[in-house]
């Protein structure tokens, strides 16, 4: 095993060779490890996935293939999969980040006051982003330069969050009145067939992917959750790349917050209830050690549609909320038992 | 050994009173300098017209529209009437601590208690200390699990708003052969919401041509009406009526109805938003009528707890009491009769 402090040293340059040569026995670093690793646990995900889909086209074969049902999945799950690609950089980095319901809740009400609506489309995405952004600093700042664990940080983020979230609405749902807001997400709306929704998460999804992927920044986001120490040793600054996978969270916990305004037509403080355990329960079932330092964008967008497309199941079979979230519960515990498994064939 | 058991039976009595004691006095949030607004000791008076009343108000945290609006409609009542002081706590969702709130107004002497609890079962004690201690409860909507508790208990029909739901839809449907109806449910996990699908699932039984094919349960909010109501309208590909537990969580769902194009069968709501309100006074969509859960309960809450306050009985019956139980009806509201109804739509 090499460092993590070498691994940043080589920072993206490593990557790259990675990448280009990812089976190339003759020089093994941990890198190359986890990159096949990850590979692996994105095929069993892709096969958890594959195998519900056929469990779907079995017991509804008529609504569950059909086109409008899969744009309606991916939209479903646009808004928490946003959320979660956000998570994964947080995770991945060592840290956590509770807030992101509230941050969402509160960027969505926020931005659906009627003095936010005077200012149209633009003024809407522009709030929603610049408070999920704000929320994300304040947590950046705590945790990063306030030295304080992420867990408490976020928790009362959590906390003041959705209390200011209820302040402004004060309890009611706010409608939206922007046409081109409302309209955002209609039938009519759809580009190549493919809902806007859909498409804003792919993108979010792609950019996260080559952030990570591709960049320092996802290089030195990797080594600070590997190992802090090692990684100032190596010089990086630990805690500006902290502050960093904070304000990223915030940024997209801002843009989901816009797509929940278009979804439901209107803010409420109640939004995003719980997001933080979905999107921490994706990137986990996607191969995200909550220890950091491992992580994929991929397997984080795939424990996403996994959970949306057991939730569609349900729905076309008019099955009880309650035997839902049973099935998302052994979903998880399934997920990480296999993903134990392989790491440690691996290992050995 | 009776002395034995006596002597400890005292200390142990002792110690929880005192427990109490102390606790009651921690739980206090009000400034103490308030003594001006102390009513006189005694809770019930003679029966002289337009004595001051002073009624304490405890409800949970109003993080929705409908709560909301059931703080407004009691401020605004109490306000109508000079003899009348209202002492509102800061709502609070956590048993315990509305608990806390409601020692404080006993500890204020207020003379009657309206209390909305966060939990009826789970705050039954805190209606008995409050009849205990000689301050007469008005229960407010969610019941408490003992009589005792209140003096009178004032709310809504879940049953009944069920039940109305389903006769409106059934003589909608009742000369269409084989019709399929949805229902979008509240949090499953309230028995409100049991008793409404049943009040439903029984008024169905009378038309023979309707059948219920698909529920969901949504959990009141937007984000839950709109995911839950995309999940139905994929499932069910043909229905002809749709009954929606909630005004909330119907702004989601109908949004989902919109996304998915769908214009093909007729809904009713719950509850009586003004946003649903506006919706069936333009037509503009499938929403055709909603079923009340009046908030306005809270101002009849207080008329109630000053006339108890003064000893007298209610306007329009014939006893000297006001009644120990009020349900009230969940009216149908349809386009016919939106204009009267509108200005109590909560947001």
């Amino acid at each position: 095993m090499t460092t993590p402090a070498s691994k940043a040293d080589q920072d993206g340059r490593e990557a790259a060779t990675v990448l280009a040569a990812p089976k190339e026995p003759s020089k093994p670093s941990s890198r190359r490890l986890t990159f096949f690793r990850a590979d692996t646990q994105t095929l069993s995900l892709l096969g958890v996935l594959i195998a519900l889909i056929v469990a779907g086209g079995i017991t509804k074969p008529d609504n569950f293939l059909a086109v409008d049902n899969f744009q309606l999945m991916i939209t479903q799950a646009s808004v928490i999969g946003v959320v979660t690609v956000g998570m994964t950089f947080v995770i991945i980095s060592g840290g956590i980040d509770l807030s992101v319901g509230a941050i969402v809740a509160l960027a969505s009400v926020w931005a659906t006051t009627v003095a936010t609506q005077e200012f149209g489309f633009w003024g809407i995405l522009f709030t929603a982003i610049l408070v999920g952004v704000a929320c994300g600093l304040v947590n950046g700042v705590l945790i990063a330069f306030g030295r304080m664990v992420p867990f408490i940080a976020t928790l009362a983020m959590l906390a003041s969050a959705r209390g200011l979230a209820l302040q402004i609405t004060d309890g009611s749902t706010q409608s939206v009145t922007v046409t081109s807001v409302v309209e955002l997400n209609y039938k009519d709306s759809y580009v190549l067939g493919i809902p806007p929704l859909a498409l804003i998460f792919a993108g979010v999804a792609v950019i996260g992917w080559l952030v990570l992927n591709r960049t320092t920044f996802g290089r030195r986001t990797v080594a600070v959750g590997g190992n802090d120490e090692a990684a100032r040793l190596a010089g990086i600054d630990v805690r500006r790349q902290r502050l960093y996978v904070y304000l990223l969270s915030g940024l997209c916990c801002g843009i989901a917050a816009f797509m929940l305004i278009a979804l439901t037509s209107s803010g409420q403080n109640t939004n995003g209830n719980l997001y933080e355990l979905d999107a921490i329960a994706a990137c986990i079932i996607g191969g995200t050690l909550l220890s950091g330092g491992r992580g994929t964008i991929v397997g984080a967008v795939l424990g996403v549609l996994i959970f949306q497309t057991i939730t569609n199941i349900f729905y076309l079979n008019n099955l009880e909320t309650a035997t839902q979230q049973i099935a998302k519960g052994a979903i998880i515990v399934v997920a990480v038992l296999v993903q134990n498994r392989t790491s440690r064939n691996q290992t050995t | 050994m009776p002395e034995f058991t006596s002597r400890r039976g005292l200390l142990f009595g002792a110690a929880a009173v005192s427990t109490g004691a102390f606790l009651t006095a921690c739980t206090s949030n009000e400034p103490s300098d308030k003594s001006e607004d102390k009513p006189s000791e005694a809770p019930v008076a003679d029966d002289k017209p337009g004595k001051q009343v002073t009624i304490g108000f405890a409800g949970p945290q109003a993080d929705h529209g409908w709560l909301n609006a059931i703080n407004d409609n009691a401020r605004s009542r109490a306000k109508k009437y000079s003899d009348v002081t209202l002492d509102i706590t800061e709502g609070s969702n956590d048993a315990a601590a509305q608990i806390g709130q409601i020692d404080s107004l006993i500890n204020k002497k207020v003379d009657v208690l309206v209390i909305l609890p966060a939990d009826g079962k789970a705050m039954t004690q805190a209606g008995l200390k409050a009849m205990r201690a000689g301050i007469p409860v008005i229960n407010l909507d969610r019941i408490f699990s003992s009589p005792q508790a209140y003096r009178c208990w004032i709310g809504g029909d879940n049953y009944g708003m069920g039940l109305n739901a389903g006769h409106y839809i059934g003589e909608k449907l009742k000369d269409k052969k084989d019709a399929k109806v949805v229902e979008l449910a509240g949090l499953d996990n309230l028995e409100l919401t049991q008793q409404r699908t049943k009040g439903f699932d029984d008024a169905l039984k009378n038309y023979p041509n309707i059948k219920k094919v698909a529920r969901q349960a949504a959990e009141f909010t937007v984000e839950s009406g709109q995911a839950k109501m995309a999940g139905l309208l994929q499932a069910q590909k043909n229905f002809d009526a749709l009954w929606n537990h909630d005004d909330d969580q119907g702004v989601g769902a109908l949004q989902a109805i919109q996304q998915a194009g769908r214009d093909d069968f007729l809904m009713v709501g719950g509850a009586g938003a003004a946003s649903a309100f506006e919706h069936i006074e333009k037509d503009d969509g499938v929403l055709k009528a909603t079923v009340l859960y009046p908030p306005t309960m809270a101002a009849s809450a207080i008329d109630l707890a000053r006339a108890l306050g003064q000893a007298k009985g209610i306007g329009g019956m014939a006893e000297f009491e006001i009644p120990s139980s009020v349900t009230l009806y969940s009216a149908v509201v349809d386009k016919t009769n939106v204009a009267q109804y509108k200005p109590t739509g909560f947001k």
